[in-house]
Parts: C-alpha cells; sequence; structure tokens
C-alpha cells in the first residue's frame, strides 16, 4: 500500500497550515484539523497494519533522492515493518487521544492554535523519525522532535524559568545529538551507507563480535539515545521539561519521545549485537537510572515532578530489557508504558485543570469522590505502573525481569537491582493515589472534566488494563525468548514484589502505621529527603563541573585580549576625533590665521629646498 | 626710457609691506567689512609686484595677470557684499566672532 506518506503527511500540512494562519483560524477550526489530522493518520495506520498478515514483510516506500553527493545518495524513504508500525499505532493512537485532550485542556489559553500547530509537527516529526530508512532521515526526525519539544516545554513563554526549561532540555539533549551525529559520520565511513538494513547486513559481513569499531559506533548511536531518552548521566533535563503543559508531558516526555532512545537501539540492534560490551552498558545504565530515578520520586511533592522521575526509572527498564538482548520485551513495556503513563498524566492533568493550577500533591487530597472518573484513571494507571498483576505493565515488566535473570554473569545482580526498583515503583505510584486522592480534602475543585477529558482517560484505561495480551508483531525482527530456565521462585517475586510495594504505600500513606514526616524529620531522614529531592544532587553536580566554570569562562573572556585591540582602535579614533573637532570651531579668524602660517610654512619648506 | 627708475627692490618691499598690512588686518580686525577692505589690500599688493616684476623683465604678463586680479577682486568684492548684506539681516553684527555657528 503506497499511502503510507500520508501517514506523516497529514500532521505536517496541518502543522503547516496553523501556523500560517498566525494564530487567527477560529478555535473549532484549530482543533478540528489539529487533533483530526492525528486521527486521520491513526487511521492511515490502522490501514496498514490490516496488509500485514501475522507480520508479514517489510514495506518500503522511497519518495524521492533527498540529495546525491558521490556515493553518499541518502533518500527520502520509509521503511515499515513490525517494529515501526508498533511505534506508528502507540504515536498516532495515544497521540489522537491526548490531542482530543489537548482541546478542552488548552481551550481558554490565547495560543491554542500555536499549541496544535507544534503538537502536529511534533507528531509529524516523530513519524518520521519511526518510519525513516535510513539514519539521516532519522536524525531529521530526531532533531524535529527536540526541536517541538524545545518550542512545548517553553510554551508558556513569559515565565522565564519555563524558557530556562526549555533550553536546559535543548542543550543537555544536544550533548547526545552530537555523540549520536558522530555515530552516523563513523558508520559511514566504516559502511559506507546509511541505510539501516543493508548498514546492518555490511556490518554482520565486515565487523567480528567485539571487536573495536562496532563498540565505538554503538556507544556514539547510545549517547543520542541517552539523551533523549533521560538517561544516566544526561537525564537531568526530563523534571524540568515539565514546566510544558500537562498533555505535552503526556505525550512527548511520557510516552514518544523520550522512547525514541530505545526505538534507536532496537532499531540498529544488529550492531548492538556485535558489541556486546555496548549492550552491558546500556543495561547498567538502564538499571542506575531506574533505581536512582525510583528513589527521588518517592520523595517528590509536584504531581508531574514524580511522574517524570517515573519515566525516567521506566524508561530505565527499557534500556534494562535492551540490554539483556531482549528487544521485544523493551519495545512492548515501550508501548504499555506510552498507555498507563499517558494515561496518569493525563488524569495528573485533569486533577490540576480542575484544581487551579495546583501541583503540590500535599494541598490536594480527598479528590475520590469529588473526581471520580478521574480516580479510577489514576488507580488503574498507578497499578499498571506498579506492574500489578492482570494489568499490562505486569506483563512488559515480568518479561523485562526474567530476561535480565537469564542473563548468564551479571544476570541474577541485574534482576534484584530490577526487583527493588519495582518495589520502590510500587510504593511511589501508590503513595501518589492515596495522598491525592484519600484523605481530607484540603483544595475544592472548581470544575469538572468534560467528555473531551474523559473519553481519552477511560480509552487508556481499557488500553491500560489489556494492552499486556497484545501480540506485538516482532517475531521476524527480534528473535524469541522463552523463559524456561527461570526457575519458579523467581517468577514468583517478580509478581509479590509490586503488590508488597502497595502494602508498604498502604501502611505509610494511608493507615499511618508508620508515619513517614516522623523519619524526615530526624536530622538524618532530612539530609537523606533533602538528597533525594534533589534528584541525588546531580543537578548541582552538573552546575558545579560544567555550569559555574562555563559561566567564569564566558565572564572572564567578555574583556578578552582580542577585543581589547579593537577597543583601543575605538578609543584612538574617539581622541583624534575630539582633537580634530577643536579644530573647526567656526572662527572665520582663526581659519585666516591657520591658512596664513600655513602658507608661510610651506614658503619656508621650499625656500630651504631650493637649490 | 630714462625717467626716474624706481628699483624693483623698493617695490617688492612695499608690496611685501602691503600684504602684511593686509594680512595682519585679515587676523586682526573682527568687522567683516574690514575684513574684506584688508582682503582687497592684499590683491592689490600682489598685483603691485606683478606689474613691477613685469616691468622690471619688460614682458607684459605682469600687466595680463593685473587685469586678471582686477577682475577677481571686483567679483570677490560682489560675492563678499552681499554676504555681509546677509549676515547683517541675519545676525544683526558684523561681528565675525559672533558668526561662528558652524563648527564640528
Amino acid at each position: 500500500m503506497a499511502s503510507i506518506w500520508l501517514i506523516p503527511f497529514l500532521p505536517l500540512l496541518s502543522a503547516a497550515l496553523l501556523l500560517l494562519s498566525m494564530g487567527r483560524m477560529p478555535r473549532s477550526l484549530a482543533a478540528l484539523m489539529g487533533a483530526g489530522s492525528v486521527g486521520l493518520a491513526a487511521v492511515c495506520v490502522a490501514l496498514t497494519a490490516r496488509s500485514f498478515p501475522g507480520g508479514g514483510d517489510a514495506q518500503e516506500l522511497t519518495l524521492w533522492t533527498w540529495m546525491a553527493v558521490g556515493d553518499f545518495v541518502p533518500r527520502i524513504a520509509f521503511y515499515v515493518d513490525g517494529l515501526t508500525l508498533v511505534m506508528m499505532s502507540v504515536i498516532t493512537g495515544v497521540g489522537f487521544l491526548i490531542h482530543l485532550y489537548s482541546i478542552e485542556f488548552m481551550w481558554e489559553d490565547e495560543s491554542f492554535c500555536r499549541y496544535f500547530a507544534y503538537m502536529n509537527l511534533f507528531v509529524a516529526s516523530m513519524l518520521l523519525l519511526v518510519m525513516a530508512d535510513n539514519l539521516l532521515l532519522l536524525y531529521m526526525g530526531w532533531e524535529g522532535v527536540g526541536l517541538c519539544s524545545y518550542l512545548l516545554i517553553g510554551f508558556w513563554y513569559r515565565d522565564p524559568a519555563n524558557g530556562q526549561a526549555a533550553r536546559k532540555a535543548f542543550v543537555v539533549t544536544r550533548v547526545g545529538d552530537a555523540a549520536m551525529a558522530l555515530g552516523l559520520l563513523l558508520l559511514f565511513t566504516e559502511l559506507g551507507t546509511l541505510e539501516i538494513q543493508p548498514m546492518m547486513a555490511a556490518a554482520r559481513e565486515q565487523w567480528p563480535v567485539g571487536a573495536n569499531l562496532p563498540v565505538l559506533a554503538t556507544v556514539l548511536l547510545l549517547g543520542g539515545a541517552v539523551g533523549k531518552s533521560a538517561q544516566l548521566p544526561l537525564h537531568t533535563w526530563l523534571p524540568d521539561a515539565m514546566a510544558g503543559p500537562t498533555p505535552v508531558s503526556a505525550l512527548i516526555h511520557a510516552a514518544t519521545m523520550v522512547t525514541a532512545g530505545v526505538y534507536l537501539i532496537a532499531r540498529t540492534s544488529g550492531l548492538f549485537l556485535l558489541a556486546p560490551a555496548t549492550l552491558e552498558a546500556v543495561a547498567w545504565i538502564g538499571l542506575l537510572t531506574l533505581l536512582l530515578a525510583a528513589f527521588t520520586a518517592l520523595v517528590q511533592t509536584d504531581i508531574k515532578r514524580i511522574l517524570a522521575y517515573s519515566t525516567i526509572s521506566q524508561i530505565g527498564y527499557m534500556f534494562l530489557a535492551l540490554g539483556v538482548s531482549a528487544f521485544a520485551s523493551g519495545i512492548f513495556h515501550l508501548m504499555t508504558h506510552a498507555f498507563f503513563k499517558a494515561l496518569l498524566f493525563l488524569a495528573a492533568g485533569a486533577v490540576i485543570h480542575c484544581l487551579h493550577h495546583e501541583h503540590d500533591i500535599f494541598r490536594m487530597g480527598g479528590l475520590r469522590t469529588r473526581l471520580p472518573v478521574v480516580f479510577w484513571s489514576f488507580v488503574i494507571g498507578a497499578a499498571a505502573l506498579a506492574a500489578l498483576p492482570l494489568t499490562s505493565g505486569f506483563y512488559s515488566k515480568d518479561a523485562i525481569l526474567l530476561s535480565a535473570w537469564e542473563m548468564p554473569g551479571i544476570g541474577p545482580w541485574l534482576w534484584a537491582g530490577g526487583l527493588l526498583g519495582a518495589l520502590l515503583t510500587g510504593i511511589y505510584s501508590f503513595r501518589l493515589v492515596f495522598v491525592v486522592f484519600f484523605g481530607e480534602a484540603r483544595t475544592e475543585p472548581d470544575r469538572r472534566p468534560g467528555w473531551k477529558i474523559a473519553l481519552p482517560l477511560a480509552v487508556l484505561c481499557a488500553l491500560s488494563v489489556v494492552g499486556g495480551w497484545f501480540a506485538l508483531p516482532l517475531a521476524q525482527i527480534f528473535p524469541a525468548r522463552g523463559h524456561a530456565g527461570v526457575p519458579h521462585a523467581v517468577e514468583y517475586a517478580s509478581m509479590a514484589t509490586p503488590l508488597l510495594g502497595l502494602f508498604i504505600a498502604w501502611l505509610l500513606f494511608l493507615r499511618r502505621r508508620i508515619d513517614p514526616a516522623r523519619f524526615v524529620a530526624s536530622p538524618a531522614g532530612q539530609s537523606l529527603r533533602d538528597f533525594w529531592f534533589r534528584g541525588w544532587r546531580i543537578d548541582s553536580l552538573y552546575d558545579a563541573l560544567l555550569v559555574g566554570p562555563f559561566k567564569a569562562l564566558t565572564h572572564w573572556w567578555r574583556n578578552e585580549p582580542v577585543d581589547a585591540f579593537y577597543n583601543g582602535l575605538v578609543a584612538l579614533s574617539r581622541w583624534g576625533h575630539r582633537g580634530l573637532n577643536a579644530l573647526q570651531n567656526g572662527e572665520l579668524r582663526w581659519y585666516a590665521t591657520g591658512t596664513a602660517f600655513a602658507l608661510l610654512l610651506l614658503l619656508a619648506v621650499m625656500l630651504r629646498n631650493a637649490p | 626710457m630714462d625717467g626716474l627708475q624706481v628699483p624693483l627692490d623698493h617695490v617688492l618691499f612695499l608690496a611685501a609691506a602691503l600684504f602684511s598690512c593686509g594680512m595682519m588686518g585679515l587676523m586682526l580686525r573682527r568687522n567683516i567689512i574690514f575684513m574684506l577692505m584688508s582682503l582687497e589690500v592684499m590683491l592689490n599688493s600682489a598685483a603691485l609686484a606683478f606689474v613691477a616684476a613685469g616691468a622690471a623683465w619688460g614682458q607684459a604678463d605682469g600687466q595680463i595677470i593685473f587685469l586678471l586680479i582686477l577682475s577677481v577682486a571686483a567679483a570677490e568684492v560682489a560675492i563678499g557684499l552681499s554676504l555681509v548684506l546677509q549676515i547683517q539681516r541675519r545676525f544683526r553684527t558684523l561681528d565675525m566672532d559672533q558668526a561662528n555657528r558652524l563648527r564640528g
């Protein structure tokens, strides 16, 4: 089917029209175009999926040659296989629901048109990223989503803090993107092509497993993935990115863009399999990130920051899965995470929307009876996030933990770390539920969510529950794995841990058998809480190590020696100007006298030189 | 010609003296009319030098240049006096130190 080009084109066209209307388009039309174009793209994806019986052969579509420079002939071409299809379904499906939700959420915003223009541009770039058949086109989509992320984090640009957050996100991800660009250059010079499938075939022929070049290339690609997916050490931008509107956080910073790194590694899995060292690094990065972010999420008080850290933590699980070569499990978790994290963000957005933009969970409370739709959405989302049995998150996280166990050598360690993370996830997700929705009310909601908010929540609830039973068409791309050799005790532990987390959260935050406030009041508890609250002080570390010296350097360089020379020239000409200026004083007799004496001087010189 | 011969040196001294007088007047007087008169004196002293030199070497060039200077002086006086009128009208003074608005 040749219409797959329509899928990214529809949101792109809508974005262009919305941008060109300069915000003068009526709201209803802008909403129709913004949400409708993504909805139509979702329909196109569904039609494409129908022509994939059992995840058959990949579809390729070449639109045109981008440029031809010698041997370097990148094309604007799409490659759609099972992996792309999963990503496209998530982007357009979840994207459509979030667009629908945004209509109500953003209705009173003065920049309604601009919002939908950026959102559609984001969807188009993200589709380009996952559909690209060569890494250069992928990189274009990659930078496109980075740009849209920047624009939408700083959407309410009148508050300088939002602009600061947007710049931080842009600069930090740029560090990773620079590494990725170097990786692309290396791959092109070594393998002679950037088209993903031929490139991986060439790599398999040219490079033995574990050689230096594939390790170097994959480490560079990993840099890009780490930056985009907010993993250690480039994760600091994501919590600040919550400055944007909540649907933006749901779409970009939870469901789609931040998982682009996972997609990149899965897409180039052929390369990563040639570099076992990099894969192990991916697993460790994932594990460390998921633990660090989970501990941080335990003590946050801003509802969106809790969700942001939990996103970092869940992407850590995906990286863990990739690192133990369980690519299908990683993508599976990507999909279920997109469902339940989008659900959680949208529900959090509904809470914020109904509570006069209140973000602090300790000023909420008792919303269970006041916002029942949001409450049930939140419970289902938190259950899936905590991976309680029978929710979608359970199936995907369980698969990841079992795959981690099977990793030879370090497997049990990775599994134990992942299990600890699962326990923490259970605690912090139900802490959120208990604090926000139970107890006495501290702020009264001033409105009820309408159907445009309730419908996406209901659909995402359903997806969060049944998403675990979807069979993804990934069997032909990644080798299938059974978990035959895993002892039953390990499986039971993986199952029971989230329930234990739920129980602990219930003890701590609902029954208050053990009051966490008393622990926090002690000096050790105080400093530990502070340490976690600031995200293990990594931001302060970067400020001290990088931002501070950079600012000092720029401050010093402001009086730079090169400038001093030119400043001297300026001073000299100013001085000459003042001196010469005094000569032209408007006094006719001075001029006459000057002329006379000059003539006298000339005469004297001539006479002296005369033979 | 055997008449009373004035030596060239004397005439040139006279011309130099007149020129110096004119120049001093130009530099020291503030009234524009006196400045123009000093200018006339300077022009005439130059003309005198030309005539005397022409006579001493028996050449007509000196007299031709004298006629040229005469016409230049006439033209200069015409423009100068009209400027004097304008200055008087605009500044209500002929003091050139008062008319110093054109400065950097």
